[in-house]
């Protein structure tokens, strides 16, 4: 019984006998392994950790086992949130909004506007053309955005609902009250059955871009967009646009979703930052577009690249190699010097990178994650000297394993390095126990891999649900690295003196000064 | 309250929610909006609100699909087998392991409850179908995961549009290898919230479970006279736990959890119980009556959610067994009661007569009134996701003053209600939170228990009283103006 002085939650409540006992009891009623034959788990569970299991996991054709990778429409819904007063808006059942909603409230720990036109069976036999008539209405109606930016779910990509001819009938019927016939709704189809998240990322913004550009006269200027890409970290977004100031360039953020998902308290507005629509509509005159993330941009990109004749391309300003290609980039397109106070932080970055870097050297780093975010955090990790025993990407795009594995190849310890395309987490188990690694660098479905296999976790990436506030601080740019190196180090610290605690036994190297 | 009556004010806020909309959805919304008076004899439903309709498009909706009422709530929970998310990949990942269903078993041996377990469609399987895929997942699962004790195949929206035959594919998977396969259309498209999924998925349990006749590890289990079974109690942060142990203190013996910390061997064996206890009326009533029409067990719906109401409660259970079991309840309750009084007399001055605005799923909208009652807290507002016409007729009894119900609320008509009528607590989920939290509003999860919990039973009262206090009497929500804003402008 709780005592009233130490009222304790389910944690320390459930370690008291009569709740021991309690559990104890339950088991006569169950028949699951654990509690007829507690000895077959401890024998299948020691199975699992060889490499018998491990040939046999990584044959899997058809199931998947803990994913590293979502759907689509969650890509959509961050892009359109990059844009001012934009809703984003999703075709298909409100279940998979509630979804898309939950995922990214619970990363950023901020509310994510999104809406659906919650199509049900009828729907699905009869097309959803009544809910987009209804729900653009109604959209417009309550929450006042200045553009819709509609993706779809699978329901309405397997019925084939025409996004285009939908918002023409919309506005038709409307007939200018809510949807007045320049209103912005742009949109992309988005199945989930087709790449990942990164892939509706890379629709939507496409889709943005080339149709609020339609019909936008091109009057070519100085200026150069910068696309973000599906960034998880604020901070990064805040690091590359100071990089951009300080190279004093002209630049537009394309999809700035920063202030978003970064709202002060105090009051409560819907949206938040954002592009604003008209320096998007002009986004085509530019002279110049960088894509800081290749596979979540790649259709983006082609479209920039091979239609509209940018100059620019794909930089990855993670590390300190790719930020140097960034700022070195910038500088090209600008015509301007590198600045004293970019040269200042690459150097401080660079004094941080010698001072920690024993601790990092030739320790081996198990990782997962979207491809951008590997080849930025890859690079960085040899830089450092480490070694990246198995880099798993579970949404591995085409090009991408190729990719990886040459830059794998820059390092001396190239055959100790790992490429997992297309695997999973259940693979990257037994890859934990039967090659093991020092560290993990991942996300919060990497706890479980924690807890099973004693690798200590390492949280970067993309969702943490579990540890606050990461997602405000950078991993791009100069200062983003020495982040990166902050948090990896000091685990690394952490771990040695979990590693040396013992008393009377380890301890002598329990040192106060490393 | 001012001149303004609570009731007053609640009616003007209703008709003023409405006026934002067109025309047609404002008809719509306005049928699912409305003031509910306690013991109101004159009103069919709580706030006469009409409920269980399809969601108006564009409003932003908290609700979820027929997907999430069956692998989120009813057999996600189910330890010992293996639920795949049947469909393309975001269903499972979105869904993985965020409501809290706690359970004891070694994870991914023969346990699994917080694995995401998918088909990842891709397009070809769109095209040609999943059905041969479906069979070769279920091969790798019992090769993999040999102390799996089941397998159930959770359908996402493309399945019962592209024609898969899940059903057939199972059947044949289980005459081949004995294992149990339970397949459920609970496609998301399907219904008009979670709801029909909770039916769909307690029709599975009937099908399969009942009248399958699945193989099950161990011994059968003795019947005895004081055999209960608690159904509809998922268990998140511990709750079925926590109302587990008051039940055997009283003399009984719990012979399942539906479905928190379940297993398929404790589901089987609950057609040989003598009483079923239905805590989550919505999502397990049909198997309930089931039970009832099929093996003859009387259902009786409770509540543990704070002491008023588990005492009613406890004693309600207690009269459908003997004299021993109902002076053994007596002194259950005789022995939390002072620990009872400890947590009234320490909280309720600090919470007594601040406001609450309630809005979450299943029984909990009607269910936790009577805790924040019992700590002195008035609750002026609720409404649920995914409710039908019974559970407002329920709420009347629930309800202790005027309160604003509004069914299937969207995130507009919520901010509006809760700047209208100004509460000092918000209680949500965790789409809603952070909204609030921005306007320096305390607020807390009521699917999750804010990662804490268990709030059922005595035990749980405890800690939901702790919480609440924690939110409301918190010295960060008065950090929100800064010093140099000027008085009355902040």
């Amino acid at each position: 019984m709780q005592e009233i002085d130490n009222i304790m939650n389910g944690q320390k409540l459930f370690q008291r006998p009569e709740y021991k006992e309690v559990l104890e009891n339950k088991k006569e009623f169950e028949g699951s392994m654990g509690a007829v034959n507690p000895a077959k788990v401890e024998e299948i569970a020691e199975w699992t950790k060889t490499w018998d299991y491990r040939e046999k996991n990584l044959a899997r054709e058809a199931i998947t086992v803990n994913p590293a990778k979502a759907c689509q429409p969650l890509g959509a819904v961050m892009v359109a949130l990059g844009f001012e007063n934009t809703m984003p808006y999703v075709h298909g059942s409100h279940g998979c909004v509630a979804y898309f909603r939950s995922y990214f409230t619970r990363h950023f720990k901020e509310p994510t506007p999104c809406v659906s036109d919650s199509m049900t069976e009828d729907a699905a036999v009869f097309g959803g053309l009544v809910n987009m008539k209804d729900g653009l209405k109604n959209c417009a109606a309550l929450y006042k955005p200045e553009m819709i930016a509609v993706s779809t779910t699978c329901m309405a990509e397997v019925i084939g609902d025409d996004l285009f001819a939908f918002s023409v009938a919309a506005k038709e019927e409307d007939g200018g009250e809510y949807l007045p016939e320049d209103y912005p709704i742009t949109y992309a189809h988005t199945p989930s059955f087709t790449g990942s998240h990164i892939t509706g990322y890379d629709n939507m913004m496409q889709g943005i871009m080339s149709q609020l550009t339609d019909g936008v006269e091109v009057v070519k200027n100085d200026k150069i967009n910068i696309i973000p890409g599906f960034e998880t970290y604020i901070g990064s977004i805040r690091s590359v646009k100071s990089i951009a100031e300080k190279m004093g360039a002209d630049f537009t953020m394309i999809g700035d979703h920063s202030d978003q998902w970064d709202m002060p308290a105090g009051e409560y507005s819907m949206f938040q930052g954002g592009t604003p629509i008209e320096e998007a509509k002009a986004c085509k005159s530019a002279k110049a577009t960088i894509s800081l993330q290749k596979y979540a941009t790649t259709k983006t990109m082609k479209m920039v690249t091979k239609r509209w004749k940018h100059d620019g391309g794909t930089f990855n300003p993670v590390g300190l190699k790719g930020t140097d290609e960034f700022v070195m980039k910038l500088a090209e397109l600008t015509g301007n010097e590198i600045p004293q106070s970019l040269k200042t932080e690459r150097g401080r970055l660079v004094d941080a990178m010698q001072d920690s870097y024993p601790y990092m050297h030739a320790k081996k780093f198990a990782i997962w994650g979207d491809p951008d975010f590997l080849i930025g955090a890859v690079s960085f990790l040899l830089e450092m000297g480490a070694i990246p025993t198995h880099v798993l990407c579970h949404n591995a795009p085409r090009g991408w394993e190729d990719e990886m594995r040459a830059l794998l190849d820059t390092s001396p310890r190239a055959d100790e390095c790992h490429v997992w395309a297309g695997k999973d987490l259940w693979h990257m188990r037994s890859l934990l126990f039967t090659e093991p690694v020092d560290f993990m660098i991942g996300n919060s479905y990497g706890k479980e891999l924690m807890r099973d296999t004693n690798t200590p976790l390492i949280y970067i990436g993309f969702p943490i649900f579990d540890r606050h506030h990461l997602h405000r601080y950078s991993i791009s740019g100069y200062d983003g690295a020495i982040n990166l190196l902050t948090w990896i180090t000091n685990k690394v610290l952490d771990q040695l003196d979990e590693d040396t605690k013992g008393i009377a036994s380890t301890d002598y190297f329990f040192d106060i000064v490393r | 309250m001012g001149p303004e009556s609570l009731e007053a004010k609640q009616k003007a806020a209703v008709e003023e929610v409405l006026k934002a909309y067109p025309a047609k959805a404002a008809k719509n919304r306005a049928k699912h909006l409305g003031v509910g008076g306690p013991e109101d004899e004159t009103q069919k439903t709580c706030g006469n609100v009409r409920s269980n309709k399809k969601t108006v498009p564009g409003v932003m909706s908290q609700r979820g699909c027929a997907y999430a009422g069956s692998k989120g709530v009813v057999w996600g929970p189910v330890k010992d087998m293996v639920h795949i998310s049947h469909g393309p990949i975001g269903c499972g990942q979105y869904s993985r392991a965020g409501r809290r269903n706690y359970y004891i078993g070694t994870t991914g041996v023969d346990t699994f409850v917080t694995m995401n377990f998918s088909s990842d469609f891709q397009e070809k399987d769109i095209v040609f179908g999943g059905d041969k895929k479906l069979e070769v997942c279920f091969s790798e699962i019992d090769e993999l995961f040999p102390l799996n004790n089941g397998i159930t195949v959770q359908s996402e929206c493309p399945i019962g549009l592209i024609g898969d035959d899940i059903n057939a594919t199972s059947k044949q998977y289980t005459k081949k290898t004995g294992q149990t396969v339970v397949p459920v259309n609970c496609e998301g498209f399907r219904g008009v919230s979670q709801s029909l999924g909770h039916h769909i998925a307690n029709d599975t349990v009937r099908d399969y479970v009942f009248d399958g006749n699945p193989a099950m590890l161990g011994e059968p289990v003795a019947v005895t006279d004081y055999d209960v079974a608690i159904i509809g109690d998922y268990n998140i942060g511990g709750d079925a736990w926590s109302s587990r142990i008051l039940l055997e203190e009283m003399g009984l013996r719990v012979v399942a959890q539906w479905s928190g910390d379940a297993t398929l061997k404790e589901m089987a064996q609950t057609t040989k119980a003598k009483l079923n206890l239905l805590h989550c009326y919505r999502s397990m009533n049909y198997i309930s009556r089931h039970m009832e029409k099929e093996f003859g067990i009387p259902w009786v719906e409770y509540n543990f959610f704070g002491p008023s109401q588990t005492i009613k409660s406890l004693r309600k259970i207690a009269a459908f067994f003997d004299e021993g079991v109902q002076a053994k309840c007596e002194e259950v309750i005789a022995k939390y009661q002072p620990m009872v009084d400890a947590v009234t007399n320490k909280y309720r001055p600090l919470l007594e007569g601040k406001q609450v605005m309630l809005f979450v799923g299943g029984l909990r909208p009607r269910h936790v009134i009577g805790a924040y009652e019992d700590l002195g807290m008035e609750v002026i507002g609720t409404g649920y996701e995914f409710a039908h016409d019974d559970d407002y007729k329920r709420t009347k009894d629930e309800i202790f003053r005027s309160t604003v119900i509004y069914d299937d609320v969207n995130e507009y008509e919520l901010e509006a209600f809760v700047k209208k009528l100004q509460p000092d607590l918000v209680a949500s989920g965790i789409k809603e939170k952070y909204v609030f939290q921005k306007m320096g509003l305390p607020y807390r999860q009521m699917h999750s228990w804010d990662y804490s919990g268990p709030y059922h039973g005595y035990d749980g009262f405890a800690i939901f009283a702790a919480d609440m206090d924690l939110a409301i009497n918190s010295p960060v929500w008065a950090h929100t103006s800064a010093p140099w804003d000027k008085e009355g402008e902040a």
